[in-house]
């Protein structure tokens, strides 16, 4: 399952930003794995910036040590102990959803577990099966 | 509280000096819970008494609590300051994406002390403060200095941009500071105060964890908030319609102020109501951060420029019960048009909206009896629900071209008290009237709370009581049950909850969301806070000159008859008398 957004319907309210650090037994914002920000002004209405398990991620491919691996389902699983938090991953998505731990200078991916999707109020956020795409062999 | 709970450090800044630190103050978080409880504190401990409210000695105080990014529905920012349109106890509170910001950035309050010789903004990025050359930014509008900002600092969705319009640059003593382009510190001037330290903005922003005291318990009272806040009828008319709700049912009840409270029905209701602001305006609607509600109305105005065809622009502005009340009813205009584009004005260039529009109320009328003529307004001539009239002069409040726009750019009390007009010039302790005729309550209630908001006791919603029970409260009550919401509202603008969920914060929930952030405390301790809080308030207010013994009473109120009847000045006296006993037996 991998998480999708319907931007248009956001309000902005974030609650999903905490839901993703209440989900790590965390409160607050430093460890949210979403954020929802303004797209150049509250009039204009709002972007959800997250993981959106691309089919061929470039996080997973630029990461020097193997720490990123595809994820079944859809997006990456980080494994933190080979991670030496070099950023190549974050320099990577262009869409920015590689969000940073500045605690332990690692970067903070969405495991698409639905969460956040309890907590949005207006229908934005849903988990959706992901249809397996072999770019690879086209 | 807890221990390493960053809502303890108050970071000071003094504007003046150029130089800002961080003071530890769990004392005054244990003993006053957070915001307005700790800012009043605050209040009384930077503000010189009688300093003069646009002096460097005025302090500005921000203040969020233990809620705050803990609890859905915590989303307000308590401001406190000695008001510029009053002169007296300041205070008047904020959504948008301030509250979560101050937290995130480490922080239960900010100070902002001094004042700066040329236009600076400020940017409080975690620990780290900047004093940023505002000299570019002086003149412009309260939206563009947001789109300004916001192009330069970063923190994009973690952050506040609080600013001022040309109104608080130019001192008009009912400025108000906008957030997020759509939320403000509406009330008492808080923009004069920034304008004349030459502040034009504030930025704040942060992302960090916060200490919780059993995150398995917390993680169970925050689910069942959230689920009462989503699914609770009490929250579901702020979502839908939102406040715009009740032009309807308050012009069907006769309690509408209308042509400056001639009136309590008005014929052009049904234009005006949210209803048909949904229908033909409504473009989007927004959220506060942390609130699941999203209550903010957005009315999207298309216009066409008149000088080439299929040529249009497109604006978007927030619209609530209030603003359509003084810039709808009580003008006397149904052109909804007109009403957005005066809106715009207002947002512009960054005016409370409610003391606007009764200021124009009173000027129309005044015009109308004759004790003001074209030679004051500078050939406007103000006739009811004549918008382009009222968007000129809102223009002239702020350029200031002569003696009676500088008297309206400080009040409707000024301005009656140097033309003459006081019967209907609809104020209440110094500040201009919200959209309530609903009977004696509504009006004792905003003469007598703490900062003469109809938020501080509600008292319309003590009217409305009465006349479903159809039963008139005695003075006696009256004054208990206002006194005693306006205490129990001390607790929820300290931790800061927003009163639209005042129906699901009920002391119950207050106390078992408390023990998260280490607060152990019963029932009575809150009673017995909210109390102290209050009484600390008047403590403010009596020393700088506020007294309940012979408060001015708008005589229009007496004339217009209300829902429960005509009032009757006796028993507002009395009233204002209990609350002045109750008060006295606790020390005020």
């Amino acid at each position: 399952m991998r998480l999708v957004a319907e931007a248009d319907r956001c309000v902005g309210c974030q609650n999903c930003m905490f839901a993703c650090a209440r989900r790590q037994n965390e409160v607050g914002l430093s460890k949210a794995c979403i954020n929802v920000r303004s797209i150049g002004g509250l009039e204009r209405g709002f972007i959800g910036v997250v993981c959106r398990a691309c089919d061929d991620p470039p996080c997973a491919k630029v990461c020097p040590t193997g720490a990123l691996k595809l994820r079944a389902g859809g997006g990456v699983r980080l494994n933190i102990n080979k991670c030496t938090g070099c950023g190549y991953c974050s320099d990577a998505c262009l869409i920015g959803a590689i969000f940073w731990d500045d605690e332990i200078n690692k970067p903070m991916i969405c495991i698409h577990c639905g969460y956040c999707v309890k907590f949005c109020p207006h229908k934005v956020l849903r988990l959706e099966k992901k249809e397996a795409i072999e770019h690879a062999q086209k | 509280m807890l221990k390493n709970d960053p809502l303890a450090n108050i970071l000071y800044v003094d504007l003046s000096k150029k130089n800002f630190w961080v003071d530890n103050r769990q004392d005054l978080f244990e003993k006053y819970i957070g915001g307005t409880g700790v800012a009043t504190q605050l209040l009384h401990e930077e503000c010189p008494k009688g300093c003069d409210p646009l002096n460097a000695e005025n302090p500005i105080i921000f203040a969020v609590g233990p809620m705050t990014a803990l609890f859905p529905l915590a989303s307000k920012t308590v401001a406190m300051f000695k008001s510029p349109h009053t002169g007296n106890l300041g205070e008047s509170h904020c959504g948008g994406r301030s509250a979560i910001a101050i937290r995130m950035a480490g922080y239960g309050a900010i100070v902002i002390k001094g004042s700066s010789d040329t236009p600076l903004y400020l940017a409080i990025h975690g620990n780290r403060v900047y004093f940023r050359d505002a000299s570019s930014l002086w003149g412009i509008s309260a939206f563009t200095v947001g789109r300004i900002i916001r192009e330069n600092e970063h923190g994009a969705g973690l952050r506040t941009i609080m600013r001022i319009g040309e109104a608080g640059e130019k001192l008009v003593s009912y400025s108000c500071v906008t957030t997020e382009t759509y939320r403000h510190f509406g009330r008492l001037g808080l923009g004069a105060v920034f304008g004349s330290k030459k502040l034009k903005a504030v930025v704040v922003s942060g992302k960090r964890s916060l200490p919780i005291s059993n995150i398995k318990q917390y993680r169970k009272v925050y689910d069942e908030i959230y689920q009462a806040a989503v699914t609770s009828p009490a929250m579901k008319k702020y979502h839908d319609l939102g406040t715009a709700e009740n032009i309807l049912p308050l012009n069907e009840l006769g309690g509408l102020p209308t042509r400056n409270l001639k009136e309590t029905r008005f014929e052009g209701a049904s234009e005006i109501s949210g209803e048909k602001f949904a229908e033909h305006y409504l473009g989007r609607r927004i959220a506060c951060t942390h609130c699941p509600v999203g209550c903010i109305h957005i009315a999207a105005l298309r216009e066409p420029y008149e000088d080439e065809a299929y040529f249009y622009k497109t604006s978007m502005f927030s619209y609530d019960y209030e603003p359509i009340y003084a810039l709808g009813s009580m003008l006397g205009g149904s052109d909804t048009k007109g009403i957005l584009k005066l809106m715009d004005q207002v947002e512009t260039v960054g005016l409370d909206v409610m003391s606007t529009g009764v200021i124009l109320a009173w000027a129309t009328e005044a015009q109308e009896r004759g004790i003001i003529s074209g030679k004051e307004t500078k050939g406007i001539k103000f006739n009811w629900g004549d918008y382009n009239a009222y968007i000129n002069a809102v223009r002239l409040i702020i350029e200031q071209p002569n003696e009676f726009y500088k008297t309206l750019a400080h009040g409707v009390e000024h301005a009656a008290s140097r033309y003459g007009g006081e019967d209907y010039a609809l104020s209440f302790g110094g500040n201009e009237m919200p959209g309530y005729h609903t009977g004696p309550g509504a009006h004792i209630g905003v003469l007598v709370g703490a900062r003469h908001s109809h938020l501080d006791n509600a008292g319309y919603s003590a009217d409305q009581k009465s006349f479903l029970a159809k039963k008139q409260n005695s003075p006696e009550e009256l004054a208990e049950s206002l006194l005693s919401e306006e205490r129990w509202r001390q607790i929820l603008s300290s931790l800061v909850v927003c009163f639209f969920a005042r129906g699901i914060y009920k002391p119950d929930i207050v106390l078992k969301a408390l023990k998260s952030a280490g607060f152990d405390l019963a029932i009575e301790d809150l009673n017995r806070i909210g109390e102290e809080i209050h009484k600390e308030k008047y403590r403010f207010k009596i020393r700088e000159g506020f007294s309940l013994d012979n408060l001015r009473l708008p005589k229009r109120i007496f004339e217009t008859p209300s829902p429960l009847g005509k009032l009757d000045e006796k028993f507002i006296r009395e009233t204002i008398e209990y609350v002045k006993k109750t008060l006295s037996t606790v020390g005020v």
